[in-house]
């Protein structure tokens, strides 16, 4: 590959998101739309560090509900039973599936976890201006992409459960308002991991010379 | 091939680095020289596999979305449901918004992805490919994070593990057909490069776009 570090924006130009057609736009602060595909042009994605703060502060708050409340309402001739996301794991770890058991805790309380203090974690360094580890930082955010829809998990579980256990007046289960919470974290990292520019990581390099090893 | 030979440039959509592609050998893959983001792969040269793999993924996913999924029998009662019947009764037993999610996640978001690649498929057998798959394109970019099949799937798996403690569950025909699918998508992603496609759409203002340096591919003349 080349050697030569030049970005598109220091050589004016901008890079479509969905089409990758580099083009140069006549205004660089207000770069239109993509001549090809249609997409918006952005050099840097408009207000990505304040939306991504947004989201990642809103999907926070809804973190609490989402593990304190219960996901499913169980109804048997006992009696109605509530089910946290966390007492939802320990029923598959007693049923003697503890792969199983361990795959819901990553993918429903570690996942979701992880993901809001990586975002944050970005995002203080890019405004921080960190020139170090950007590589393992941008691999940092690839790997927030791809995995980030593994938390839907639970929120699928939920579904399945309600619409087969309906046998009324034996067995029936409906949705608790965790659920709901809960969803809304995943789609509020997803859209956070979505609307932050991974090119902002690499911007404060541009004042030093770089290094490439 | 003349294009492949050409080396477009291209800036690294994680870090905006400016780079050409050297010519990849078969099932090579190019990364960026500076975050290590995958930028190229050289899929397979004949274009009619990702056809038959996309017509083959479109029946499964009919039949994936009409048969039932699986059976719950509990003492001489049973029901049976479809992945569209998990949207519908998180939205009838309270819980309306997250039942759009799921219908989304597990439904609509997989199929109009399908579609897109389906539509694209045939567009770039034209030659030069029609404009109006630029903005599948698009529409493909955004579908691809919120289809999410294989996670449906796994929910399946889990719920089912944790419903047969109490009753006797049987898995459907439906289910074999999203396990089919689960495994088509990606092979399908394998086969079918969206860039190579990209490169022969005709503009909108009519042109076939010459895939060379920056400097050429510079923006539309209207603006």
């Amino acid at each position: 590959m080349t050697a030569a570090t030049v970005t598109a924006r220091s050589a004016r130009l901008v890079s479509c998101r969905s089409c990758r057609l580099l083009s140069r736009p006549a205004s660089f602060e207000r770069a239109g739309f993509c001549p090809r595909c249609g997409d918006r042009l952005d050099v840097r994605r408009h207000g990505s560090i304040q939306n991504t703060w947004a989201l990642v502060v809103a999907a926070a708050v809804c973190y609490l509900p989402a593990n304190a409340l219960p996901v499913l309402n169980t109804t048997t001739l006992a009696g109605t039973e509530g089910d946290t996301i966390l007492s939802g794991v320990a029923i598959l770890y007693r049923s003697g599936s503890w792969p199983l058991a361990l795959l819901v805790l990553i993918a429903s309380v570690m996942i979701p976890l992880g993901k809001l203090m990586s975002l944050a974690y970005l995002l203080v360094t890019v405004q921080r201006g960190s020139v170090q580890g950007a590589r393992d930082r941008t691999r940092l955010y690839r790997m927030l992409v791809l995995i980030g829809r593994w938390s839907m998990l639970d929120v699928f579980v939920c579904a399945v459960s309600v619409s087969l256990v309906q046998l009324q007046p034996l067995m029936s289960v409906t949705p608790g308002p965790g659920v709901f919470f809960f969803a809304s974290v995943v789609v509020l990292t997803m859209l956070a991991a979505e609307g932050f520019d991974p090119r902002l990581i690499w911007d404060s390099q541009e004042k030093q010379p770089i290094r490439h090893g | 091939m003349r294009d492949r030979l050409l080396a477009p440039a291209l800036a690294c959509p994680d870090c905006d680095l400016l780079q050409r592609l050297p010519v990849l050998p078969p099932r090579g893959r190019a990364a960026c020289a500076r975050c290590g983001c995958i930028l190229a792969r050289q899929t397979t040269s004949s274009s009619d596999w990702p056809l038959a793999l996309a017509l083959a993924a479109a029946i499964l996913f009919v039949i994936a979305n009409t048969l039932p999924l699986m059976d719950l029998s509990v003492v001489g009662r049973s029901t049976s449901t479809t992945i569209a019947g998990g949207a519908s009764e998180m939205w009838l037993r309270g819980d309306p918004v997250t039942g759009v999610l799921v219908a989304f996640c597990a439904v609509l978001a997989p199929a109009g992805y399908l579609l897109c690649v389906l539509a694209l498929l045939v567009a770039a057998r034209c030659s030069p490919a029609p404009a109006w798959a630029a903005y599948l394109i698009r529409w493909l970019r955004r579908l691809q994070a919120w289809s999410m099949l294989e996670v449906m799937l796994l929910g399946i798996l889990v719920a089912l593990m944790k419903i047969a403690q109490t009753a006797t569950v049987e898995t459907g025909l439906g289910m074999l057909a999203l396990g089919t699918l689960v495994i088509l998508y990606p092979a399908i992603l394998q086969k079918f490069n969206v860039h190579e496609i990209a490169r022969k759409i005709v503009w909108t203002n009519g042109a076939t776009p010459r895939a060379q340096g920056p400097h050429d591919r510079t923006s539309d003349p209207a603006q």
